[in-house]
């Protein structure tokens, strides 16, 4: 149990705040309320958003009394146990750290006077938690990162990084789903598809599940990749026990 | 159907938006003056979520296939049916043939075209708003082909008179809520965000409208939080930015105000230039 503030966000939506930090308690307990909600018979609730340590929820603006509403909620959050978490999987990503890839690889070595073998092994050794996924469709943040990778932005961000790409920027790293401008540091590629607008679920992960970097070579890198463009290449995963 | 002779400066499909998808970080997109949107379907006795044109600044050239009926709502842009001028916030009845398009921009910044039951371009989670990424363009351009259903006379239904106020179309003052992290502003800048007038910079589209003035800014960044159309960020360089309906779903900037549902309408409606001030 935390102690949460509850805020009104505009005329139809209430916004929770946990103590603000990444953290994996603050973000199972997220979870477990938003399952707790979802549900529930909220008939009035249109769509539930929530990032490290908040929850957006929006309600249909012509059902919608604030005092009422926050106070079901809280009476939700009494009842709120960690049974009530969906099953975790962890998804193992192959990604190539080739410097055909990796175009940040070397200058990131040079800077942290590692060797470019010593940055992919401390980058695909952890497993991450994915705390939710915002800024692209199917782009996950990640918590996890070993701190001697921490590497701030770039000052100038690049017009545009590949689909696939894997990347370092402050205390994160992530994958871009799709092609888009961005100033993180770019030390490998993806096969696997992110975000799929032909799937009824567009994104395979969700918010609670864990990742874990596999290294492939090129060839291996360009098989999976012919299998994911066909849709049959099949991801390795496990599922989690709490 | 109805042919895409020209296009305009930015034409898009859209309709109440993708809701339900904002976990996957999918933007809930929609139209920009939803109320403009409403009122041109309702024009034609469409359901609300029928999907319409929204058109921005310059019109384009559009010829129809079938007999429809179009109204047309929101900015004025002077809207032409072969060549002759057509007013706003009326039903019109459209014959196989007819050319739709757009002149000189009098009023607003965003124009609305329902058709008779919708466009019936792809839906995609549920909608039909256009969305790099998402849909497969994000305006229409020339040449496509759209497609719409044909109407039947006897279907047609008409409005004797309705009494359309656009009075907001000229409107300045958004009315807002305070933001999650307004009281952590000092007073004097708490102060200034309503004592100040802002100038729409010229960094408006879909995702977020900025303004020129800038508001010494003391926040810190704050951990990645939800954010949602209306919400009014402040940069590091203090400049506010007020996200709009391709927003993204989170953000990492302090949230000082939400803008109303009526004063995000106002707001796409709002032109590099124009001024405007924020009301509790």
């Amino acid at each position: 149990m935390f102690n949460l503030v509850y805020k009104l966000y505009n005329a139809s939506a209430i916004l929770i705040e946990w103590p603000q930090q990444i953290n994996t308690d603050i973000l199972h307990d997220i979870l477990a309320f938003k399952a707790k909600l979802q549900a529930g018979n909220f008939i009035n609730i249109k769509y539930l958003n929530h990032a490290y340590a908040s929850l957006l929820i929006h309600y249909d603006a012509l059902n919608f009394d604030v005092a009422i509403e926050q106070q079901k909620l809280k009476d939700v959050y009494k009842s709120v146990t960690s049974k009530n978490v969906s099953e975790q999987t962890l998804w193992k990503i192959p990604v190539c750290y080739d410097l055909d890839f990796g175009i940040d690889l070397k200058a990131l070595a040079l800077e942290k006077q590692m060797d470019v073998g010593a940055i992919i092994e401390r980058h695909s050794k952890p497993i991450y938690t994915v705390f939710f996924i915002g800024f692209l469709p199917g782009f996950l943040y990640l918590g996890g990162l070993e701190k001697r990778l921490f590497t701030p932005r770039k000052a100038t961000p690049r017009l545009a990084i590949n689909e696939g790409a894997v990347a370092i920027g402050g205390e994160q790293t992530g994958i871009y789903p799709t092609k888009s401008p961005g100033g993180w540091h770019i030390i490998g590629n993806s096969p696997i598809r992110f975000f799929d607008v032909l799937k009824e679920v567009p994104c395979f992960v969700k918010a609670g599940d864990c990742i874990q970097f596999r290294p492939v070579n090129l060839k291996t890198h360009q098989d999976i990749k012919t299998l994911v463009d066909a849709g049959v290449y099949q991801i390795e995963s496990e599922v989690l026990h709490g | 159907m109805v042919d895409v002779l020209r296009a305009g400066f930015y034409t898009s499909i859209q309709d109440t938006g993708r809701v339900g998808y904002q976990h996957y970080g999918v933007p809930v997109s929609g139209t920009m003056d939803a109320r403009a949107a409403l009122l041109a379907n309702t024009l034609l006795g469409n359901t609300a979520d029928a999907a319409v044109l929204e058109i921005t600044m310059s019109g384009p050239k559009l010829q129809f296939e079938v007999n429809t009926a179009i109204a047309i709502t929101g900015a004025n842009i002077s809207p032409m049916l072969n060549g002759k001028r057509i007013i706003n916030n009326h039903r019109i009845n459209i014959e196989k043939g007819d050319i739709l398009s757009f002149g000189k921009l009098v009023s607003g910044f965003r124009s609305y075209l329902s058709v008779y039951e919708g466009f019936q371009t792809d839906a995609i989670f549920g909608s039909r708003s256009m969305y790099q990424g998402i849909t497969k363009s994000r305006t229409i351009t020339k040449g496509d082909t759209l497609q719409i259903q044909q109407t039947h006379k006897a279907n047609t239904k008409h409005f004797a008179s309705l009494k359309i106020d656009d009075a907001y179309l000229n409107t300045s003052t958004l009315g807002v809520f305070k933001g999650p992290e307004f009281d952590k502003l000092p007073r004097t800048k708490q102060e200034q965000l309503f004592k100040q007038t802002f100038t729409v910079a010229k960094e408006n589209n879909r995702m977020a409208y900025q303004f020129e003035e800038a508001i010494a800014n003391t926040l810190d960044a704050i951990l990645t939080a939800p954010v949602t159309v209306g919400t009014v960020q402040l940069t590091p360089s203090g400049k506010l930015i007020a996200l709009m309906k391709d927003c993204q779903t989170t953000g990492g900037y302090p949230r000082v105000l939400q803008l109303s549902e009526a004063a995000i309408h106002i707001l796409a409606q709002k032109i590099t230039g124009n001024s405007l001030r924020f009301k509790l």
